[in-house]
């Protein structure tokens, strides 16, 4: 039986992670990360099978996961240390000159967990979908998995990709959507709403779940029920409800941190509403 | 200096498709995906005897970069097929971002490449695409000039790590180049010898520049011939002390003068050995519907121009 206490205690080090990485970097996107965090730690804690000590970049007989969109990197990063692919210290680093921590999440400086590019929207469920084919040439039963944002649906690859998996029967894939329907200019209704998104990917002829991205025991219930239903010549996605800025009041139901990192004050506020669970980097 | 003879006439996308399907007989990492374009690419019989290492993406070239690219993550070797248009400008933030910065071993195999597509027009022809590909980082941009150096480049391209673009054509053109030399990825080969001009030729232009040899020998100018199949990394060593001697250059590709050859070698000698150079390319424009000849003649690249631009750059030379 999972410890969701144990999963919330390092879900609040991550939030915490977040506004201090992006706090002092004076830049990058707190809104979706703290968004994101719970779903990040009952991925990378429970769910994947994973070995980060021994990372590679084919992960071969290991679960993949792919960022789509790269910006909510600082969750990506704050997990990646926590769960041991690369020292806790190395998070302070973040966006500055040198670092591994790109801005945007990159194989290119060598980080352990990271594998392709992402940040330029739209273009990871491609290659989570290569991924998958490729496991599946090599008799390789493990999963890919690949979180992709709600206002990074309005990029035509996504549907591409959603039309060949499904046409494909790409079924050890299982793709979340992080629905806080939020981006940079605003609500994605008002920017360019996505009308009824569970039936688009049901006609696309994907498995479609929905989730409560803050509720821990629904995240590990629905990721362990859409584990069951690879293997049955479809492409599954996961509709997660989530609050951009979760955990932190005044973060939260707006879409003004999506890009906008705390200032001091802001950000002492924030770590106010976050105790130190794990210890600061 | 390479012994060359015409054997026969064939396309150059042809020598794609030949190895490719060697390719896919003595290494099974070696994936193909095409955006139903199989036929033109000549991909059919890599298809046929593999289907499971064959990816039919459709109509979405985007999607199939980053298939590629996933694909190339899990450790083989994937050739993604298109038009040299749809696998350029249409897709340049995919090969960007997935492929390039990712520096996965994804191989682009454009096809239809240049002017000489022809009848489709300008949509369909692209003539920056070696620009494109050059101005990208960790990207090899290789243009062999006929059937049998098509089909080496291929073999060169899939035992190279990291991402190829190899660019290739549609129309039947003599094939003359040696089998037996190997292919060798950034080394550029000496065709003819020569003390009053250096021709640099890529691609299609190098028979002409090899037939506009043969009448300046009889004008007693003599012409050194370099074909340069890999425009990046370029031959450093062998255009300069080819044009140490020479003292000229004339470039002849089938692209826009803007990011081509001639750019890279006339960026090469600015830095290292500023000499005189002329370029065989086409002007800043599209082009338009006609025969893959008509077309060539129009623009200007033909072994005339070649000739033209000799003549003019040897009197600037002697200015």
């Amino acid at each position: 039986m999972t410890n969701i206490k144990e999963l919330e205690k390092i879900a609040t080090q991550v939030r915490r992670d977040i506004i201090r990485m992006t706090h002092l970097a004076k830049s990058g996107h707190p809104g979706g990360s703290l968004g994101c965090a719970d779903y990040f730690v009952a991925l990378y804690f429970e769910i994947l099978n994973i070995n980060p000590p021994h990372f590679t970049l084919t992960g071969q007989n290991e679960d993949l996961f792919f960022l789509s969109n790269g910006h909510i990197s600082p969750v990506w990063y704050s997990v990646l240390a926590r769960r041991g692919y690369f020292p806790i210290s190395e998070l302070s680093t973040f966006r500055k000159l040198n670092s591994r921590l790109q801005g945007h999440p990159t194989p290119a400086e060598h980080l352990p967990g990271v594998r392709v590019a992402s940040g330029s929207l739209g273009q990871g469920l491609s290659v989570a979908i290569g991924a998958a084919i490729a496991k599946k040439l090599h008799n390789d039963r493990s999963l890919v998995y690949a979180l992709t944002g709600d206002g990074e649906l309005q990029e035509g690859q996504i549907w591409e990709a959603a039309m060949f998996a499904a046409a494909k029967k790409i079924d050890n894939l299982i793709v979340t959507v992080d629905y806080n329907g939020k981006q940079i200019d605003g609500p994605v209704d008002e920017v360019c709403s996505l009308g009824n998104l569970y039936a688009k990917w049901d006609s696309f002829g994907w498995i479609v779940l929905e989730m409560n991205g803050h509720d821990f025991q629904e995240i590990l219930h629905t990721m362990h029920h859409a584990k069951q239903l690879t293997g049955k010549e479809k492409p599954i996605v996961i509709l997660m409800k989530t609050e951009m800025g979760k955990g932190v009041d005044f973060m939260m139901g707006t879409h003004k941190w999506h890009g906008t990192p705390p200032n001091d004050e802001q950000a002492q506020r924030a770590l106010s509403q976050l105790p130190e669970t794990l210890g600061d980097f | 200096m390479k012994k060359y003879i015409v054997t026969d006439k064939k396309d150059t996308r042809s020598g794609f498709g030949a190895a490719l399907l060697e390719l896919g007989k003595q290494n099974e990492a070696v994936v193909a995906l095409c955006a139903d374009l199989t036929g033109s690419l000549k991909m059919e019989e890599f298809a046929k005897n593999f289907p499971t290492r064959f990816i039919q993406v459709g109509i979405a070239e985007a999607n199939m970069i980053g298939i590629a690219a996933g694909l190339a993550n899990g450790g083989f070797i994937p050739f993604a097929g298109s038009f040299a248009n749809f696998l350029t400008g249409r897709v340049y933030d995919q090969i960007r971002q997935v492929v390039a910065y990712s520096n996965k071993n994804v191989k682009l195999a454009a096809s239809h490449a240049g002017i000489t597509l022809g009848e489709d027009g300008a949509t369909h022809q692209i003539m920056e695409d070696i620009g494109l590909m050059r101005m990208m980082p960790n990207m090899i941009v290789i243009n062999p000039a006929d059937y049998n150096q098509t089909y080496l480049a291929t073999f060169a391209t899939a035992a190279w790590n990291g991402p190829v673009y190899l660019r290739f054509g549609r129309p039947v053109v003599p094939n003359f180049t040696s089998t037996s030399e190997p292919f060798v990825i950034g080394k550029g080969i000496l065709f003819e010898e020569g003390t009053d001009v250096t021709i640099i030729a890529t691609g299609h232009m190098l028979w002409k520049a090899l037939e506009a040899w043969d009448i300046l020998k009889e004008m007693n100018i003599h012409a050194e011939i370099i074909n340069i199949h890999t425009i990046k990394p370029l031959d450093i060593k062998l255009i300069l002390s080819s044009v140490q001697k020479t003292k000229c250059v004339v470039t002849a590709e089938e692209h826009l003068k803007n990011g081509g050859l001639g750019d890279a070698v006339a960026q090469l000698l600015a830095e290292h050995l500023p000499l005189p150079i002329e370029f065989v390319a086409m002007d800043d424009c599209f082009g338009e519907s006609g025969t893959p000849d008509e077309l060539m003649q129009k623009y200007g690249l033909t072994t005339e121009a070649i000739i033209k631009a000799v003549q003019k750059v040897i009197a600037r030379k002697n200015y």
